[in-house]
């Protein structure tokens, strides 16, 4: 991983980079936690300490061990590789589907976004035949239907498939 | 002695048609998750606990424990056969376990494994039984300011013997006490850091964190990591099974100094992965076929599968006896005691003796039955890693979905995961520990609950926590283990120095 490789053209994002945006996002949200608490008051009033009193603290401490993390970062070296570009690749592939999915749910309910989600893994990544591709789609969510709704009577989110067949 | 009429009480407890089948199938789920990569012991749980919301608390959690030991017994088939660490606790058993398969020993491996790794639990659940009643009866005199110092001794716990850095640790320790702190003010029942969204008015659940952090993170991980699972063939029968348990009594030795640092770590909120290390390189400095390690010895299967079950096992002493979990799985299992209506706690062993005594019994039951179903069907759970990554990933993810969205029937819960699987997958690549970070999520109203109390009961002074004896002991403590890192190099500087003079 730490080979410092100068051929043309990275090959992946640097550590050092990717280490200090993390830092800095952490610090953020410190520094936000801190904005939260004092339009709460981190004060004393009349039930002891503010709502906002432990976690002004909190996102103190959030911030400066950020600001400790982020000047770690700079040290680190830059030829130190945070991933291969075709590892990112990997990573988004499974990313960008996840969102799609995540996004989808809501509207279609969990049985139709699953379908479509183990579909296009199979076909798309796994690159299986339709017949296996579809039998694992279709069949898996009415396992999961059948588990939870029927079982478990643990209601899942639905969408206009489900109300179409009057489930 | 009580303690023995509260454990046969237990032991009848669990004994119910009902309790033990319960048992079987959290067995054979937890080696499940145990073998697949994205599902572990502690988001396994997490994804499980709401559907245990309608069952009787004692029936739960043995369901959900026997998940917990299943899954550090899948952990060793994974690290044996396929070179793949299933668990974080399993990766020293890489070390000797996969060059053992390699040499064709796969099934004493396996034997070794899941041997080695029933005395760990058995040694540490012998130390709950006899141990835990009576932590829970001295902290039944603790007040607010004891609590925080416990809490703050666990906590400063991982800055201390983490193997991170301890600005990193700090970092997302803490942010985990601020997402904690969204939401409902628990004290004042006002709300707090919302920024006037009303899906952050319940805040954040941390269910939803451990299912992202550990099962759709880890997914990323493995992905970047393109696997692909070649495993070695299992030749496990009864024949190997008896050998290698002729040869087992010969490494007693490394067996108890494993068990004894795997208690000490599981119990100190360091965690069966450093426990394992640890043990692991123990064994290797003070064996005699030391230099052997990593070539396929079994003694390096023994040390760090003992350390890493008795950690795991008694991480959970803490958190029955005084409500705070030594691992995040202990944490997922401790936040199902609050949504059950149990409180945490000392209270728990004078108020519900069925619970506590039925969930000692069953980890004794827990872990003969799991030795069993694992030596028997260890080529059904290698199949299942057989199954090619594409099928398998999106049913982790599904499931993982699934899971979250059961927390509180949401699907905002949904969205919230894919962002703790996306920042989870950032925070391990960068070296922040994540255990520290979910623990902080479930105990920070408590700990903020603790603090806020103990400061209202002295007036807003601090020096409350340096009142009594009881407190500055543990309060002390606690700094001991935030300055460890700095301490022992000092230490080390002066035994060094000393060592060099007299030559």
């Amino acid at each position: 991983m730490s080979d410092p490789s100068k051929a043309p053209g990275s090959p992946g994002p640097g550590q050092r980079i990717v280490e200090m945006g993390v830092a800095l996002f952490i610090l953020a949200l410190g520094a936000l936690a801190m904005i939260g608490s004092l339009r709460v008051g981190i004060g004393w009033g009349a039930e002891g300490p503010k709502s906002g009193f432990f976690p002004f603290w909190v996102g103190l401490i959030v911030v400066l061990a950020s600001a400790r993390n982020f000047w770690r970062a700079i040290a680190i070296s830059p030829a130190r590789l945070f991933a291969e570009w075709g590892q990112i690749a990997q990573v988004r592939k499974v990313v960008i589907p996840m969102a799609i999915y995540v996004a989808l749910v809501p509207f279609f309910g969990i049985y139709v976004a699953s379908a479509l989600l183990i579909a296009g893994f199979m076909r798309w990544l796994g690159r299986y035949g339709w017949l296996l591709t579809l039998a694992v789609a279709i069949l898996l969510p009415i396992l999961i239907y059948v588990t939870f709704e029927d079982w478990f009577l643990v209601p899942l989110p639905k969408g206009p498939l489900e109300d179409w067949l009057g489930l | 002695m009580e303690g023995i009429a509260d454990l046969l009480h237990g032991f009848g407890v669990v004994l119910s048609w009902t309790n033990f089948v319960y048992m079987l199938i959290g067995i054979m789920l937890g080696v499940i998750i145990g073998v697949l990569p994205g599902l572990g012991g502690a988001n396994g749980i997490a994804i499980l606990l709401p559907l245990t919301f309608s069952m009787p608390p004692t029936s739960a959690i043995i369901l959900l424990s026997c998940i917990y030991w299943g899954a550090l017994f899948g952990g060793a088939i994974t690290s044996i056969l396929f070179n793949i660490p299933g668990e974080p606790w399993s990766v020293a058993t890489t070390f000797d376990g996969h060059p053992m398969a390699q040499k064709g020993q796969a099934g004493e491996a396996l034997t070794a494994a899941f041997t080695s790794s029933f005395v760990g639990a058995l040694f540490a659940v012998i130390v709950i039984t006899l141990a835990a009643p009576l932590v829970a009866k001295f902290a039944l005199q603790f007040g607010p300011a004891e609590k925080f110092s416990v809490f703050f001794l666990a906590f400063c716990s991982f800055v201390g013997m983490g193997k991170e850095p301890p600005s990193k640790t700090v970092a997302a320790m803490m942010l985990g006490f601020a997402l904690a702190a969204v939401g409902t003010d628990t004290v004042t029942g006002g709300l707090r850091l919302t920024f006037g969204s009303t899906e952050l008015l319940s805040g954040f659940d941390f269910l939803v964190a451990v299912i992202g952090l550990f099962g759709i993170g880890e997914i990323l991980l493995t992905m970047e990591e393109g696997l692909s699972f070649k495993g070695k063939a299992t030749g496990i029968n009864p024949t190997v099974v008896w050998q290698t348990w002729k040869m087992l009594p010969r490494y007693w030795m490394t067996s108890l100094r494993s068990c004894v640092i795997g208690c000490w770590m599981g119990i100190t909120p360091a965690g069966a992965t450093p426990a394992s290390f640890m043990s692991y390189g123990i064994a290797k400095r003070s064996s005699k076929d030391g230099e052997k390690f990593g070539t396929g010895e079994i003694e390096g299967v023994v040390a760090p599968e003992t350390a890493a079950h008795a950690a795991g096992t008694s991480a959970l002493l803490p958190m029955l006896a005084l409500g705070v979990p030594g691992s995040p799985t202990a944490a997922v299992l401790l936040g199902g005691l609050l949504i059950w209506g149990l409180q945490p706690g000392p209270l728990l062993f004078v108020e519900q003796k069925d619970f506590v005594w039925g969930l000692i019994a069953s980890m004794y039951l827990g872990n003969i039955v799991g030795l069993v179903i694992v030596l028997t069907m260890v080529p059904v759970f290698a199949a299942i890693l057989r199954v090619p990554f594409a099928i398998v990933a999106p049913i982790i993810l599904v499931i993982c979905a699934i899971g979250a969205y059961t927390v509180h029937n949401n699907t905002f819960d949904v969205i919230m995961m894919l962002v703790f699987g996306v920042a989870g997958y950032f925070l391990k690549k960068c070296n922040y520990p994540l255990a520290p970070m979910v623990l902080a999520i479930v105990l920070g109203d408590k700990a903020e609950e603790a603090f806020r109390q103990s400061l209202l009961l002295s007036g807003g002074k601090v020096t409350v926590f340096w009142s009594s004896p009881l407190v500055s002991a543990i309060m002390a403590l606690g700094l001991i283990a935030l300055f460890w890192g700095g301490i022992s190099k000092g230490l080390n500087r002066v035994f060094a120095r000393r060592r060099a003079a007299p030559l």
